[in-house]
């Protein structure tokens, strides 16, 4: 039964993007709020260096030592990048351009001269083999399990272990690093244990989905939960949540219009990255739209109490506070004067003289007024 | 129990002697020498580039001095974590950070909980009255990108309250902030200097610094003058640290009284 669903592609291969969907936000998240997103590329890209030192040392196709090749070289990474901008001669964005490609170039070369035989194809480093990862399996006590599931559930255990450990101290070290180092946690060892957990991420997930579709795992869903919530652990939590759900609506969409299903993974983390950008709560493009609509009506008020007042007490009240006043003086067109009129009269800003002519404020308009005009004074 | 190595200065707050920063090979700081008494309310000030901040970062281990040493109480920064409070310039950190103004002040206890324990009922209590005492209390939860620069400096100040240190560090809280907040500040700053605690301020207002601090400090690359406010703000100091870049508009040589003084652009 539970050999069965190991070894049916459409159970593992949504589940081996749900994991790389997980252990990558976990991680991306951080990224992202630091400003950082973009050695996540690089490290994913250079950790094929890793992997083609570690072949070539010991022979193996798969061995353990990948992940301390690929750790080892995306921390590299890391330190040339900081080497390089800490160096005042190079922009940080430059100092992550030369250094990546650098050691990817590297790794080809040595593909080339060395390992001419060994099939590694350009389509497989940028963009994995997802639909193949059920093929390759290994024993666990008798059930056949595949390697993937295996390798990729331990990253993602350990990397909500390193995330649920030190929330409190990620959370300080990000914000703050100032403050996180004063007050004696180290912030430069959380970011390198960070990017080395990114490092160990990559080289994991780089046979199910290759270089550049990790990197929509690692940022796309960490930048949509951002758009969506105001905490942390709600970002990580829609982080993860829009991944699992990528994994599997990508994974059927694949199916539905057969094509590459790493390719349409991707491509759903993007739709959910639009329609948080859109239909975000707070920060969509929809709701700061219909919020810059409310805070134009509510100056408009403003703008009627405050005429009111200082006109109300001075000789030329009667001409003043009046509509027709609003529509020559305030150059306001008529709905305009009728739609705030009715809105300071709902609020209890202002009511209407017996002509329907006369604006005459109420209290609460004249407190209203005092406070735009002298704010320091609201308490 | 055994003895404990002999302490340096234990009478001064801080006492830094022939500190020397540099940022690559350029000297920011040049072999200075300060020793503030504790219970003062100090300012740190001097002309953009002077070293105020490196100074502080310094102080708290931030920066590495390539000569020099820094005493607070007595003992090196390491052994006085707990009792040293920071609150760093506002535009270090990224305001649109998701959280929420209560936990920024939180994070001022994480030092005292240390390494993996999480923060509990009592953090979050002692968080709300430190926010209450700048009068924050009502935007607890409200997410920090929608508070306004006072109020941000506010939330700042709180989380270095919450620490409950004896030494307070503090980079240009009154920077750019409006005069509510300003108030609440140096009212605040007043109170710790009462309850015996010891503020170090980098200050940029030279209208403001006589009345607020008691105890200056001015620098530029070196330590031009440290003392009493009451003796060390005179022309001829502000002169030297300033050099041009301020006009003195005072007529009077009279050093008791100090001089009215503006920056120019």
């Amino acid at each position: 039964m539970l050999e069965a669903l190991l070894t049916n592609p459409s159970v593992v291969v949504p589940l081996v993007g749900a994991l790389v969907g997980v252990a990558s936000s976990l991680v991306g998240t951080f990224l992202v709020l630091r400003g950082s997103s973009l050695l996540a590329d690089a490290i994913s890209h250079s950790v094929l260096l890793g992997i083609v030192l570690v072949y070539l040392v010991t022979g193996d196709q798969y061995s353990p030592f990948f992940i301390a090749g690929a750790a080892a070289v995306g921390l590299l990474t890391v330190f040339l990048t900081e080497l390089l901008t800490r160096s005042g001669r190079v922009k940080a964005d430059a100092a992550i351009g030369l250094v990546y490609p650098f050691l990817f170039a590297i790794a080809v070369v040595l593909i080339n001269v060395f390992a001419r035989n060994v099939h590694i194809d350009t389509d497989a480093v940028l963009l994995g083999e997802i639909g193949f990862s059920w093929l390759d399996t290994v024993s666990v006590g008798g059930v056949e399990v595949p390697n993937a599931l295996m390798t990729l559930g331990a990253v993602t255990l350990l990397n909500a272990l390193f995330v649920g450990l030190f929330y409190k101290e990620l959370k300080l070290a990000t914000f703050d690093p100032g403050l996180a180092a004063a007050l004696g946690f180290s912030p430069v060892l959380l970011y390198y244990l960070l990017l080395g957990l990114t490092s160990v991420t990559a080289v994991t997930a780089f046979d199910a989905v290759g270089a550049v579709l990790l990197v929509a795992f690692i940022i796309v869903p960490p930048s949509a939960a951002y758009l969506l919530t105001d905490t942390l652990w709600k970002t990580l939590a829609l982080g993860v949540g829009i991944a699992v759900a990528s994994s599997l609506l990508g994974y059927l969409a694949a199916i539905w219009l057969n094509v590459s299903i790493g390719g349409t993974m991707a491509v759903c983390t993007g739709v959910f990255l639009v329609a948080a950008f859109l239909f975000g709560p707070r920060y969509g493009l929809v709701a700061q739209r219909a919020q810059r609509r409310r805070q134009q009506g509510e100056n408009a008020a403003r703008t009627l109490v405050v005429h009111l007042y200082n006109h109300e007490s001075k000789e030329e009240a009667g001409r003043e506070n009046s509509v027709s006043a609003l529509r020559q003086h305030l150059r306001w067109d008529d709905a305009k004067v009728s739609q705030v009129t009715a809105v300071g009269r709902e609020q209890g800003l202002i009511t209407l003289g017996p002509k329907r002519e006369r604006l005459f404020l109420t209290d609460a308009g004249r407190r209203l007024a005092r406070e735009v005009w002298e704010p320091w004074r609201r308490e | 129990m055994p003895q404990p190595t002999p302490r340096h200065e234990p009478n001064l707050a801080l006492h830094i002697e022939d500190l020397t920063v540099a940022y690559n090979d350029k000297p920011v700081l040049w072999d200075i020498d300060i020793n503030v008494p504790p219970g003062v309310l100090a300012a740190i000030i001097g002309p953009n580039g002077a070293g105020k901040s490196t100074l502080i970062k310094a102080v708290l281990g931030l920066l590495k001095p390539s000569a020099g040493h820094i005493y607070l109480h007595g003992e090196p920064y390491a052994k006085q974590r707990r009792r040293v409070g920071y609150v760093p310039q506002r535009s270090s950190v990224d305001w649109d950070f998701p959280t929420t103004a209560l936990d920024v002040v939180t994070m001022g206890l994480y030092g005292q909980l240390g390494w993996l324990r999480r923060p509990g009922r009592a953090a979050r209590t002692k968080a709300l009255s430190a926010l209450e005492q700048v009068g924050m209390a009502d935007y607890a939860e409200r997410q920090i990108s929608q508070l306004s620069g006072g109020q941000q400096q506010r939330v700042f100040l709180a989380r270095a309250l919450v620490q409950d240190a004896q030494v307070y560090f503090m980079d240009e809280p009154m920077a750019g902030v409006d005069a509510t907040t300003e108030r609440v500040i140096i009212g605040l700053l007043k109170k710790l200097r009462e309850q015996g605690k010891t503020v170090i301020v980098v200050h940029h207002d030279l209208q403001t610094v006589a009345t607020y601090f008691d105890f200056l400090l001015l620098l530029n690359v070196r330590l031009i003058a440290q003392g009493k406010t009451s003796e060390v703000y005179t022309a001829e100091n502000l002169r030297a640290a300033y050099g041009g870049q301020i006009a003195l508009l005072q007529t009077a040589q009279i050093p008791q009284t100090p001089p009215t003084v503006a920056e120019t652009v």
